[in-house]
């Protein structure tokens, strides 16, 4: 069975910058897939490349099974893509925007009641025959969303869809692309907000600088970070005493607020047994501890080596 | 071949301009019939541009071409060039609509929007003069011929353009010297030798010719020899802009 996405070998150069280099991955039929990365990875081109609006230098993707330069039309016919920035024609009006893009496609009046559901679905229907210039940003984020559905894509690439949106909308988002994965649709997501990829994407690929640096399933991703946070809480302020306590936790130490003291644990070499140990022959007294797991986002930074925009 | 997509390209072409017709269709008229009431008015008793035929005869068939060719032109170029600029032809290039639908689809709005504001022009001058239709094929040909030609001149400068400057620079120094030298006022033999045989290179000048053949029955050449190279220069823009669209030569990056 082929996979939904192909990517094979693509190189992208403008100039003298590489925007993408030998990438190389799939994304399985159904699948909830991330991709993420800063700014300037490479992941907008990558999608683009998808799309048919960027020509990559080398390398081929295949959609469906469908080549998106050789056979174009098919290829298209499978993938919707929500583009990041906030487009649309100023001359139609919602439901006039969103038959004509259905038009494009080839539907005619049957496709209609399809996209009536849109409508309702994005929670659209008292702006149907409102101008599209006149609707604010998060509506014209639903057309565009409508838009990319108006074709009944296999496939369907969200390229930072919830950038600026507010969390009524978000909540709208997710539920929605949760229900067109329960249906079957293949979904690939960009975001910059880690934990929107954490909490609903299957697999993730991060891209940086234009490579491949990472992909895997999110459960596995998260334990390629080998640390954990242990944070406790102490009867007193240990601010002050931090100099006093015993080297082998001092070099552990990540935050110290007032009463509370968090280290960052190897898994394999620091024990928490040994730490607690270290802390009690100190002289403090402990109140309350608990250990925090790692999330994407720190494995998106050590990946990276920077911050998520977040 | 799409031919649903195709057809929505062209029919939404085509809405775009009707929903704004008093810029797109009435204006234009309104810019012609000022001019007929310039220069008809002042010069019509004095001048007899071809034997029998009176100044008004001669610049009213001229006119109606040169508005058919402007607006055509706006047409393709102000439509792809809004959409460029903010971003929506992406909509367009997202779908399974080929380069040949899409060159299809700009062009034939582009003519319908050029023999509206003709047709508009055309009966609008019935004030000043009523004007035989001498050869119905001619005038239809002709017609469909240029405003096809300067849509898709309209889609290559539109393609080209980076800014609007760029768009006005091509409408301001291409398109409104070519219709202005091209015969639509005044015979070209009554230029000095050198400008008159300069105006025989000019494409737009064989089709303001042939279309004023058209209605007159009368023309400073013959109007086959001014359709055979209004159509050569037709297929000539035509492929130019194919290969554009096909090339996706400032469209797909």
């Amino acid at each position: 069975m082929s996979p939904a996405v192909n990517i094979s070998k693509i190189n992208k150069k403008y100039g003298n910058l590489h925007a993408l280099r030998d990438i190389n991955f799939s994304i399985e039929k159904s699948s909830y897939f991330g991709l993420l990365g800063p700014n300037g990875a490479g992941k907008s081109t990558l999608i683009n490349i998808m799309a048919g609006l960027v020509i990559p230098t080398s390398g081929a993707i295949e959609i469906m099974g469908y080549n998106v330069s050789t056979m174009w039309r098919k290829a298209r016919m499978s993938v919707g893509i929500v583009p990041q920035e906030l487009v649309y024609d100023s001359f139609f009006t919602v439901r006039e925007m969103l038959r004509l893009q259905s038009g494009y496609f080839g539907y005619g009046s049957e496709n209609y009641p399809w996209i009536d559901q849109l409508i309702e679905s994005l929670r659209l229907t008292e702006k149907s025959g409102e101008n599209l210039q006149r609707l604010s940003g998060g509506m014209k984020r639903r057309v565009l969303i409508a838009q990319a559905l108006v074709h009944k894509p296999r496939v369907i690439v969200l390229d930072e869809p919830t950038a600026g949106v507010d969390v009524e909308l978000r909540q709208v988002l997710w539920d929605l692309t949760r229900e067109l994965h329960g249906e079957g649709h293949t979904i690939l997501l960009t975001t910059h907000y880690i934990e929107e990829a954490e909490a609903l994407c299957q697999e993730i690929a991060i891209l940086d600088k234009g490579r491949l640096v990472a992909m895997d399933t999110t459960k596995d991703l998260l334990k390629r970070y080998p640390y954990r946070f242990f944070t406790i809480k102490f009867s007193e302020d240990v601010s002050a005493r931090i100099e006093a306590l015993p080297e082998s936790v001092k070099k552990l130490v990540v935050s110290c607020k007032g009463k509370q003291l968090t280290l960052k644990l190897h898994r394999e070499k620091d024990r928490i047994g040994g730490v607690l140990e270290a802390l009690i022959s100190a002289g403090t007294y402990i109140v309350d501890m608990q250990t925090d797991e790692p999330g994407l986002e720190e494995v998106f930074r050590a990946l990276t080596g920077e911050h998520s925009d977040e | 071949m799409n031919n649903r997509g195709f057809f929505t390209l062209f029919a939404k072409e085509v809405w775009r301009f009707l929903k704004v017709w008093v810029q797109t269709i009435l204006a234009p008229v309104v810019t012609v019939f000022l001019y007929l009431l310039v220069f008809a008015s002042v010069l019509s008793d004095n001048i007899e541009v071809y034997k029998g035929v009176g100044y008004s005869e001669f610049l009213i068939p001229g006119l109606i071409m040169m508005a058919v060719l402007q607006n055509a032109f706006a047409n393709s170029s102000s439509s792809l060039f809004q959409a460029k600029q903010n971003g929506s032809i992406i909509f367009i290039l997202l779908s399974p609509v080929s380069s040949m639908e899409f060159y299809l689809a700009y062009v034939l709005a582009s003519i319908v929007r050029g023999i509206c504001v003709g047709i508009g022009v055309w009966i609008v001058t019935w004030i000043f003069t009523i004007l035989p239709g001498y050869n119905l094929m001619m005038i239809t040909g002709f017609a469909i011929l240029g405003s096809g030609t300067l849509g898709s001149l309209g889609l290559i400068a539109s393609i080209w353009a980076d800014k609007w400057d760029h768009i006005s620079a091509f409408q301001n120094f291409v398109i409104l010297p070519l219709s202005f030298l091209s015969g639509v006022f005044f015979s070209i033999e009554s230029l000095p030798p050198f400008w008159s045989k300069v105006s025989y290179f000019n494409p737009f000048f064989y089709l303001i010719d042939g279309f004023r053949f058209g209605f007159l029955g009368t023309s400073e050449i013959s109007p086959y020899f001014s359709l055979m190279i209004g159509s050569i220069f037709f297929l000539f823009v035509s492929a130019l802009c194919i290969g554009m669209l096909k090339s996706g030569y400032k469209l797909r990056y």
